[in-house]
């Protein structure tokens, strides 16, 4: 088998996941210049509300095939983080619209601390398992395993971001959340009122993270009230290294994170001569963290922030 | 004498302690070309910007007989205002296509929307040879013709221009005062904000004088041509 290969397959579909979770953080960034630190709770109660609906699914209704569980989980779960989200904004955030930046940070680090021990109290500390409902079937690609799980995993990020692009791009709200990214006070003057703009981007960017924690959960098996935390912290990183503000750039940063993240996590038991395994497969994100800060702080695709930063 | 459109009373506009606009009254007619002119921080801009609720304006304004103030500002801009800020304000990541897509933001009919962006791209060859490109790449020109296209796509009643020939080339300026002057001809009513107290004059029906946020002058535009105090002042003679 071929471990390059099967690496390269292995962080794509990990990195499809971080870009997902990367978009809500960087098109937050974009219209408010807010690291929404929440934005990785937002995803673990995705992957927590969609794995409940699951389990009485599968207490209704033993027999329906696994994706249409996992169907229904979504269901549940993207308008849960959507409600969830638009509370968030409009209770931590939008008081804040006018202090310095500092405070709405701090509150976004307060917001996700409760976030996290709300999570504890309603689904216990332990792990859930994520039932193996959906196909596990491999198959052999370029001399490497695909499973089917991966395969679906890779179709939902892509469709999800297709989506997002049309929507961005080709849609009157579209429209507005680009120009008010560049200019809240024009905007205004267009007549777009800034506030539902500010709303409805952080409801899409919820939407997309109950995608990824649903998608996260599926991957590993396994869901935990404190699982938001790393994988936020990965997609900020991975929304930093595109660009952070940049759309496209958190969709590229999201897939070279997953696949810098795979190699490394492949190769550094050789390189280390055995001293170092797979485990050390997290330092690699906050690795290429800080080299973009140090060599590019405007990311891939970015171009203005350096400036302003 | 015309109905009128905007009657402002007692307009005062304050950021933190610093009072830039103190209590002024003034009126513009339907179809009217009123001009606001005054030195640099006379407290001009500040006044447009509290017409609109950019800043939280003292005082009441009118238009067309509904309350402005304390309006939120899309809301202002649904009522039939527009305004071409100081600086021209445009979308520079968006294409030219898409900020003037932007300025019928409020518009739901697509045929009237298309319509009139052929019509600004008749007006504006410019624009219509640039319309897929980023407007950040236009000249300061093209940007100002531009901002004001994309304020009309509104079909605003009031137009505000803040500043328009600020920072262009005298071509240029040429060229916008004969844009301005074929808005108003159709009948849009301008209340026009210009350091370039000249050409404000030369196109205005009315103009109010500010000083230190206070008015300070009024009257017909041919008149206050004459006004020895005001050559003195503004025109540098």
């Amino acid at each position: 088998m071929d471990i390059f290969t099967q690496q390269l397959i292995n962080g794509l579909v990990l990195g499809s996941i971080y870009a997902l979770v990367a978009l809500g953080y960087t098109m937050v960034y974009g219209i408010l210049e807010l690291i929404n630190f929440a934005h990785g709770e937002v995803t673990m109660i995705g992957a927590m509300v969609a794995l409940t609906v699951i389990g009485v699914v599968m207490g209704a209704a033993p027999d329906l095939p696994g994706l249409m569980m996992v169907a229904a989980g979504l269901l549940v779960a993207i308008p849960a983080c959507m409600a969830l989200a638009f509370g968030i904004e409009k209770v931590a955030y939008r008081p804040l619209r006018r202090a310095p930046r500092l405070a709405p940070l701090i509150t976004a680090i307060g917001v996700s601390i409760i976030l996290q021990n709300l999570a504890m109290l309603v689904w216990g500390r332990q792990y859930i398992s994520f039932p193996p409902i959906l196909p596990h079937n491999q198959h052999e690609f370029l001399g490497a395993h695909i499973t089917d799980l991966q395969i679906f995993i890779v179709l939902i990020s892509l469709l999800t971001m297709a989506i997002l692009v049309l929507l961005v791009e080709k849609t009157r709200l579209g429209r507005a959340m680009r120009a008010t990214a560049q200019s809240k006070e024009v905007a205004e003057l267009m007549g777009v009122n800034v506030d539902r703009v500010i709303s409805a981007t952080f409801v899409i960017g919820a939407a997309i993270a109950a995608v990824a924690g649903v998608m996260v959960s599926a991957y590993y098996g396994l869901a935990h009230y404190y699982m938001g935390f790393m994988l936020g912290l990965k997609a900020f990183s991975a929304a930093v290294l595109g660009g952070i503000g940049n759309i496209a750039g958190a969709m590229l940063g999201g897939l070279l994170l997953g696949v810098i993240e795979a190699l490394g996590a492949g190769y550094i038991g050789d390189l280390t001569g055995g001293f170092l395994g797979s485990h050390y497969q997290d330092v690699f994100a906050f690795f290429v963290l800080i080299l973009v800060l140090v060599f590019r702080p405007s990311g891939l695709l970015g171009e203005r922030v350096a400036h302003r930063a | 004498m015309a109905m009128t459109l905007l009657r402002v009373q007692g307009l005062c506009v304050a950021y933190g302690g610093i009072q830039a606009v103190r209590g002024i009254d003034f009126e513009v007619a339907e179809g009217e070309l009123v001009c606001l002119i005054g030195a640099n921080g006379a407290g001009k801009s500040s006044t447009l910007k509290g017409l609109m609720g950019l800043v939280r304006p003292q005082g009441e304004i009118w238009f067309a007989g509904e309350r402005l103030h304390r309006l939120a500002t899309h809301a202002i801009v649904a009522r039939g205002l527009a305004m071409v800020p100081e600086g021209r304000g445009i979308f520079g990541r968006l294409t030219v296509a898409e900020n003037l897509e932007m300025g019928a933001y409020l518009r739901r009919d697509r045929d009237g929307i298309r319509a009139d962006i052929a019509r600004a791209y008749d007006l504006f060859e410019r624009l219509a040879e640039r319309r897929g490109q980023l407007a950040g790449t236009l000249s300061g020109g093209e940007q100002q013709m531009l901002a004001i296209a994309r304020a009309m796509m509104g079909r605003p009643r009031l137009l505000l221009l803040d500043e328009p020939s600020m920072g262009l080339a005298p071509l240029m300026v040429q060229k916008i005062h004969q844009t301005i002057a074929s808005i108003a001809s159709e009948g849009v009513t301008i209340l026009l904000v210009e350091q370039n107290a000249h050409m404000a004059l030369a196109l205005s029906h009315r103009a109010y004088v500010m000083e230190s946020g206070v008015m300070t002058l009024s009257g017909a535009a041919a008149e206050l041509r004459g006004n020895a105090d005001l050559r003195a002042a503004y025109l540098g003679e």
